[in-house]
């Protein structure tokens, strides 16, 4: 065995590469999105007074988060259909990924919820404030601040986990890396690229993170 | 007691402004409160002293619904505030109830609990604005009379990180009065205050007793102060009202030896 780098085959395959990474962005971002609010919900849901959903959903969460990412992500795309819900590759994997990290970033939030001074709940009740103002504008934009690093540590998370939509063919990366090299018998280059884009933007969005943070802590005057 | 022997309404005439009636707490098997009986009057001024873990500050948490009650039931002006009625006789009170019932009562903290992330002006307009509906500009008007009443208007803009313990107990005062209370609850206001900084805050309840007509309910250590300002002390001891009566009774010739144990201490560490 030997190590030769094709310079040429790099620059031939280098747009296909940049074309997917666009869709690994929008899968990471999508996902993402949903992974915020849903985790939202998810947190919020525990800290009802209902105990039933209260239980339902702390079981939900810790059945998602004990099992692997990429076993919900074949079960919502081929077990689906079996109950009539059919999916294409790029819903199907949206649900899945966005429902896998909903369930981590609403363990972020509960801690983050939890660590407002319970003297915040009470200056609040002694305002007479509703639950949703309490929530809204008391509550919530102090968790806010110390969750943003552990929702960067998952913003980055889901970004490094979009490869495993490829195994139902949703065309990120990954896929478009697999395509390449057995069209061309060539697997060095491309999954190297796909190293190095990867690389290329972790690092600095996990800077950014920290940036934001110091600045919405600012911002809240905190 | 049963609950159906409690009335639903205090009769005309015999309606103070606040009324204990037969309270109990209990955390677990430890009884806090043991079925208390105690009444402050429209503008009075009542504090309660007493040593630690008598159950004194239980008694304003009770009275700002931040405890829920095991036993007898307190009534704000003439009405029940942990109880509701239903068919006839009181049951316990849901959250709609109490919102409405302990919109009578304001409250200022041991560690104030400004709202870290808004200016002073803010964390006073945010009662008035989010909860009485009050336009903002109205609002902003009361606010900003109400911090230069505690001598903080030059301080508006800034945020509790900024303020001294002093400073921020003044707003958690104007905060708390921006509610328009008709009863006054003050926890340990002073105790986690640096001694020099203490007058600046109990000059600000005295020019309250002085000028309003608030009804106050006080738990304090500076015995002083309680003397100078209360118009009635309450000393309590293992959950209940050991003794009772205006300042000048209370402090030189207490009649239970309890009494005078915990004061001739008190003295002592002063």
């Amino acid at each position: 065995m030997r190590f030769d780098w094709d310079w040429e085959f790099t620059f031939e395959i280098l747009p296909r590469l940049l074309a997917a990474t666009v869709n690994t962005l929008i899968a990471a971002g999508l996902g993402y999105a949903i992974a915020v609010v849903l985790g939202l919900v998810f947190a919020l849901a525990q800290r009802t007074p209902v105990r039933s959903l209260t239980f339902t959903v702390r079981e939900v969460v810790e059945f998602i988060r004990s099992t692997p990412l990429v076993l919900q992500i074949f079960f919502v795309f081929y077990v689906g259909p079996q109950f009539g819900v059919r999916l294409s590759p790029w819903t199907a994997g949206m649900i899945a990924i966005g429902l896998h990290y909903s369930a981590y970033l609403s363990e972020v939030y509960r801690g983050g919820i939890e660590a407002v001074p319970k003297g915040q709940w009470e200056a609040c009740r002694a305002l007479n404030m509703s639950t949703r103002d309490t929530y809204l504008r008391i509550v919530i934009p102090q968790a806010l601040p110390p969750s943003i690093a552990g929702m960067g540590n998952y913003l980055v998370g889901i970004f490094k986990d979009t490869p495993m939509l490829s195994v139902i063919g949703v065309a990120e990366l990954l896929h478009t890396a697999n395509a390449i090299g057995s069209e061309n018998y060539r697997f060095l280059e491309p999954y190297t690229l796909v190293g190095i884009i990867f690389l290329a933007i972790s690092l600095p969005a996990a800077g950014f993170v920290r940036l934001f943070e110091a600045r919405v802590r600012r911002k809240l005057g905190l | 007691m049963d609950l159906s022997d409690y009335p639903l309404e205090l009769p005309e005439g015999d309606r103070p402004m606040v009324r204990f009636m037969n309270v109990t707490k209990r955390y677990g098997t430890l009884t806090v409160l043991d079925r208390l009986d105690l009444d402050v009057a429209e503008g009075e001024m009542v504090t309660v002293i007493g040593p630690s873990g008598s159950g004194k500050t239980t008694v304003l948490r009770m009275l700002m619904t931040l405890e829920t009650i095991n036993g007898g039931v307190i009534y704000v002006d003439g009405k029940p505030l942990t109880h509701m009625e239903k068919g006839g006789k009181l049951v316990p009170a849901n959250e709609r109830y109490l919102r409405k019932a302990r919109s009578s009562i304001g409250m200022c903290f041991q560690h104030f609990n400004l709202f870290p992330h808004m200016t002073a002006l803010q964390n006073c307009m945010e009662g008035p604005v989010q909860v009485l509906g009050m336009s903002k500009s109205e609002a902003r008007a009361r606010s900003e009379e109400l911090l230069e009443m505690v001598g903080m208007i030059d301080k508006k803009d800034q945020h509790p990180s900024r303020l001294s313990g002093g400073q921020q107990q003044r707003v958690a005062i104007a905060r708390a009065l921006a509610m328009r209370p008709k009863v006054m609850l003050f926890d340990e206001v002073t105790s986690a205050l640096d001694p020099e900084v203490i007058g600046e805050v109990t000059n600000v309840i005295r020019q309250l007793v002085a000028e309003h007509n608030l009804t106050m309910l006080m738990v304090t250590h500076q015995m002083g102060f309680a003397r100078d300002i209360s118009d009635r002390i309450c000393f309590f001891y293992q959950g209940k009202i050991e003794e009772e009566g205006p300042p000048e009774q209370l402090f030189e010739t207490p009649q239970k030896e309890r009494t005078q144990q915990f004061l001739s201490a008190v003295k002592d560490a002063g």
